[in-house]
């Protein structure tokens, strides 16, 4: 099997299928390697809009008074704040890390690490891409509209989000809008999780039984059954917001409400059911975030530690029993919502169940690292990074977990810090640490390693300035999309930190400079790539860097042997990648080391 | 694959300073009690506080030994020129760790049990004082039963708060003449509350920090909260549930006054 | 490069894994093989599982609200027509694909239009059963229980519309790279859940009402 590198002079290859056209090839292709590489570059637009959009807010609420050149009347009011809030979380959640680590990576790499030509529904695929690219510009254009985005959080709890714009600025088409961009991207979830699940199922090459299957596969694929299953609530659900909102429905709307001195007619129906639908979407989601991540993470150890992931059944078990578990702990994001207090006590042990698996994960790649050859290359750094954020994020967790606890943390600055810790930073190391990993496979060159460390530290102290100090905001009493401190007595005290943290958000911003440079340089002039840079074991090592548009140049692997082959005893090589057969001089399954 | 250092030092020191500075931060900031929660003034609140304790210490131990080992580890093992250790897993190892991760978390969970149950499963005492809370864009309006200790039946098409009537009491019913709305709420201090919560609009929220309790107030439902506030003082209440564009201006007071205090607030109010 | 040598040898595969399932009409190199089209449909049965779910969760849940102002609506008699349409219409497709399976063509072509008409006409009934409603003065927001009729009849009609889409393209040719076999039994899967759901959703509205 061959795989010298190829002349890098085209960074990216034809779709399948298509000639020429630049229209066919770039943009309209079913090549799921360009899909990838779509939902990749949406989503760094995405996490740009997002992360300007959150130091707006940071800003503001440093220095509410300020006149901002881009609002019109100059000072940001309190709905532009919220309107902030909520498209802030929204782009993040949804577009970001809900898409690059599934839908970019996944897309690009699980195909090739499976050893298929494509995905099993390359048309279905590239529709997804182009219905997530218009649920964006839905959900965008909130902003451009009479009353502007909503206020309502992405979240959007009814009655606030159900009734209109009487309830406050942005609830009227913004909302609406908003809600639309939302269901489209639920069908573009949903069809790609069909294509993703079907993939590993029936595409695999021959010999890549479940047992050899790369982690960063099992993760797409547990990830892509949540989806499936998650999403399908959220398309429900927000239908039914929808009829509320425009067909005088009242699921979610209770009877007798006067809003803004109307009172409102008929009525009857829960907010708490929407609360209930929502976060069994909600809950898996933030797993579908995660998970990826997780998975990549491993993949990344093993290679950089030159060592088998420690305990590879168990960390697939783990990632498929958090799968699972997920979907039973939705109602701590609802301990003091009303809804029955023994079910709380019931959500409160599922969650702290979780964590063992989560716990077993972090104990594995310690186990990983424990013995190693560890090389600190870039995605090493990151996939290092992800564990300590890990592992600061879901201890934090195990406070909010509790609803004892929650009755004092819940809304305040301490949940946006967990979750950022988790989400907003774990998630995007495990992205980062993607990126650096296989920017040489995608582009057929490697990014500066110096400005990609220096990047890692700046970020890594970046991100712990910005969050750790929000816990402390939180455990005093600071509340949550507040727009600014000047309603309780008590707020006032804690600016401070406040300052601090958005002058840590703003210089962490900054840093990310050091890595869209280093991105767009490295396309056109970064040092050419081999297929196998890092010496690695999984299939997609074993082809050219760029791969060519069949993935195998008509010459398809099969598969020999476990994925993280790394330091085999016997072997003269520190690595044996998974489609070498045994008579080239690899030792063969007897020959090898312990048992798993 | 041979290490190059990048610069001066090798990444695996840099990485180790960093999440020494991490965890050392952490460690003093707690300490040092910079932005302590306030005290907490009722039994409930010091149960909460105690099982917070209970799960820092215990997550503050994890958070050492992770980050600490992480950093040893990138250390320990940095490539030096040796041979990387061929090992698969350890099944004994990971149902130890597993094993004790389950019942240090599921520990925590069933200790702190008791803060939630006696807050939210326990009835009200007799004997309580009932006071009912009601949130709307953007204030909140307490309501003190009156003389006959009953209250006021509700309706939202008498809602008029201009006219005074925030709460749509309904005139035909004489229980309500002599309902109490006033807009901070006052309570005597060692008594058993009962506070009910419930909204005309969207969803609010009740905190109050040194009760260490929040609830969210429904339209709709009806939901009632107990405590006893054992200190006497003022408190701010806020709204933490996002409620529209003034959600950071809700907010009040809560009064904890003397029991004979308390009488002369209910018989000014009376006579207004 | 050898095209398809090492995708078409068996070796060392103690899992499922590989192109030999796809009767020969494509190797690696035109496509996945035919059996991830059956895999890919009953994703999306699961998918349309959770959807439904959610919905009659719910339906559950409001119909169990303390505020006790659930009213039950009476159903439209046509509903019971309508069901039998769409149950024989399972039927109709049953004989459509035992006439593929014996080779006949003309038969499998007849009953997959009897199919299909039977579709439209259950679809129509649907119609008629929402004017029903109307001249009964149930609309979407009358009531709770009305809302949720509508909400149920229309989503599970949206899904047979799509059903009758895909029998009017599929009723001559297969598809691009699928054999009719494989394109029927991707159909019938569809077509019986979506009668399969319609006897849930029904028994579920008659047990409430």
């Amino acid at each position: 099997m061959s795989s010298e590198p190829r002349p890098s002079s085209a960074a990216v290859q034809a779709g399948s299928g298509g000639e020429a056209g630049l229209l066919r090839r770039y943009l309209f292709s079913t090549d799921h390697k360009i899909i990838g590489l779509q939902y990749f570059f949406l989503a760094l637009a995405a996490v740009t809009i997002g992360m300007i959009l959150s130091l707006c807010m940071r800003f503001h609420l440093v220095w509410p008074g300020a006149h901002l050149p881009f609002l019109a009347g100059g000072i940001m009011t309190p709905e532009q704040y919220l309107a902030l809030v909520t498209m802030h979380g929204t782009i993040m959640v949804f577009f970001v890390v809900t898409t690059a680590p599934q839908n970019g990576f996944g897309n690009y790499f699980l195909p090739l690490q499976i050893g298929a030509t494509d995905m099993a529904f390359p048309r279905l695929n590239m529709l997804s891409f182009w219905l997530t690219l218009l649920a964006f510009l839905v959900v965008l254009s909130a902003f451009f509209v009479p009353g502007g985005a909503p206020i309502s959080g992405w979240t959007a709890y009814p009655p606030l989000s159900g009734m209109g714009d009487i309830t406050g600025p942005g609830e009227g088409i913004g909302q609406s809008l908003w809600l639309m961009g939302i269901l489209i991207f639920c069908v573009a979830s949903l069809l790609g999780s069909i294509n993703f699940i079907s993939t590993t199922i029936d595409l695999r090459a021959p010999g890549m039984t479940l047992t050899r299957l790369p982690l960063t596969v099992w993760a797409w694929f547990v990830t892509a059954i949540l989806s499936l299953l998650a999403f399908a609530v959220l398309f429900a659900a927000g239908i039914l917001l929808a009829l509320d909102r425009l067909a005088g429905t009242s699921f979610f709307l209770p009877a007798g409400l006067v809003v803004s001195g109307q009172l409102e007619t008929g009525g009857g129906g829960s907010p708490l059911l929407w609360q209930h639908l929502f976060w069994f979407f909600g809950h898996p989601e933030v797993y579908i975030a995660i998970l990826p991540g997780m998975g990549v993470v491993s993949h990344i150890l093993a290679n950089f530690s030159r060592k088998p992931v420690f305990g590879y059944r168990t960390m697939a078990f783990a990632l498929c029993a958090i799968g699972f578990l997920g979907f039973l702990l939705w109602g701590h994001h609802m301990f003091v919502s009303g809804m029955n207090p023994y079910s709380s006590l019931a959500f409160s042990v599922l969650t702290l169940t979780i964590g063992v698996p989560s716990a077993v994960k972090t104990f594995n790649w310690l186990g990983t690292l424990w013995g190693g050859k560890l090389q600190f290359q870039t995605p090493m750094l990151f996939a290092l990074g992800f564990i300590s954020f890990f592992v600061t994020g879901g201890l934090s967790g195990v406070f909010l977990a509790q609803p004892a606890l929650d009755s004092t943390l819940h809304a305040t600055y301490y949940v946006v810090a967990h979750f950022h810790i988790v989400m907003g930073v774990a998630a995007i190391f495990g992205i980062f640490a993607a990126t650096y990993y296989w920017f040489p496979k995608m582009f057929g060159r490697k990014m500066n390693r110096a400005l990609g460390e220096l990047h890692f530290w700046l970020t890594f102290l970046g991100v712990y300035s910005i969050f750790l100090p929000m816990h402390f905001v939180g455990i005093a009493g600071g509340i949550r999309r507040y727009a600014d401190s000047t309603g309780a007595n008590y707020l006032g005290a804690l600016q401070p930190l406040h300052g601090f943290m958005t002058v840590a958000a703003f210089l962490t911003a900054a840093a990310q400079l050091i890595f869209f440079y280093n991105l767009g340089r490295s396309m056109s002039k970064g040092e050419p790539a081999s297929a196998n840079p890092w010496n690695a074991t999984s299939l997609e090592w074993a082809i050219a860097s760029p791969p060519p548009p069949d993935n195998f140049a008509g010459c398809f692997p099969t598969v020999y042997r476990a994925p993280y082959e790394y330091s085999l005893p016997a072997c003269p090589q520190d690595f044996l990648p998974q489609h070498l057969p045994p008579e080239h001089g690899a030792p063969s399954k007897q020959e090898q080391g312990h048992a798993s | 694959m041979r290490h190059r250092a990048c610069g001066s030092a090798e990444p695996a020191f840099v990485l180790a300073i960093l999440l020494i500075l991490v965890v050392s931060s952490t460690i003093f900031i707690f300490s040092a009690r910079l932005y302590p929660a306030p005290r907490p003034i009722s039994r409930d609140a010091v149960l909460v506080d105690r099982q917070y304790n209970l799960t820092l210490y215990a997550t503050g131990g994890a958070f050492l030994l992770a980050q600490l080992g992480l950093a040893y580890a990138a250390l320990r093992f940095r490539d030096r020129g040796q041979n990387a250790r061929f090992v698969r897993g350890n099944v004994a190892l990971e149902i130890l760790w597993s094993s004790l991760t389950l019942f240090v978390f599921v520990g925590l969970g069933t200790l702190g049990r008791r803060a939630w149950a006696d807050v939210r499963f326990t009835p009200p005492t007799p004997g309580a004082i009932h006071v009912e809370g009601t949130t709307y864009q953007f204030a909140f309006a307490f309501r003190y039963p009156g003389a006959d200790g009953k209250f006021g039946r509700l309706d939202p098409s008498f809602i008029n708060p201009p006219a005074g009537n925030p709460l749509g009491l309904d005139p035909n019913d004489p229980a309500g003449a002599d309902d109490i709305v006033v807009s901070e709420l006052t309570l005597p201090v060692d008594r058993p509350i009962e506070l009910v919560l419930r909204s005309e609009d969207v969803v609010h929220n009740f905190f109050v920090r040194e009760l260490r309790l929040q609830q969210d107030a429904v339209p709709g439902m009806t939901i009632p909260v107990h405590f006893t506030a054992d200190q006497v003082g003022t408190f701010e209440i806020v709204c933490t549930q996002l409620c529209g564009l003034g959600h950071h201006k809700m907010h009040s007071l809560l009064h904890v006054v003397s029991q004979s205090e308390f009488d002369a607030f209910l018989q000014r109010a009376i006579a207004q | 490069m050898p095209a398809r040598a090492l995708a078409e040898s068996p070796g060392g595969n103690s899992g499922t894994g590989g192109y030999s399932g796809n009767d020969g009409r494509g190797g690696p190199e035109s496509g996945a093989p035919e059996r991830v089209y059956i895999t890919g449909m009953l994703i999306a049965l699961g998918g349309i599982v959770m959807f439904f779910s959610a919905f009659v969760s719910a339906w559950v849940v409001r119909r169990g609200l303390p505020n006790m102002d659930w009213q039950p609506i009476a159903l439209p008699h046509i509903l019971w027509l309508n069901t039998l349409v769409l149950a024989a219409s399972s039927l109709t497709l049953a004989y459509s694909r035992r006439c593929l399976t014996r080779g006949d063509e003309a038969g499998r072509r007849y009953w997959w239009g009897i199919t299909t008409i039977l579709g439209v006409v259950f679809l129509a009934g649907q119609l008629l059963a929402w004017r029903q409603m109307f001249a009964a003065g149930l609309f979407l927001a009358t009531s709770p229980g009305s809302s949720f009729f509508y909400v149920f009849t229309a989503a599970h009609a949206l899904h047979v519309l799509g059903g009758i889409l895909a029998l009017v393209t599929l009723a001559m040719r297969p598809p691009h790279r699928l054999t009719q076999a494989t394109a029927t039994r991707v159909v019938a899967l569809y077509w019986h859940f979506l009668g399969a759901l319609w006897l849930l959703l029904f028994a579920m509205l008659l047990l409430g009402e």
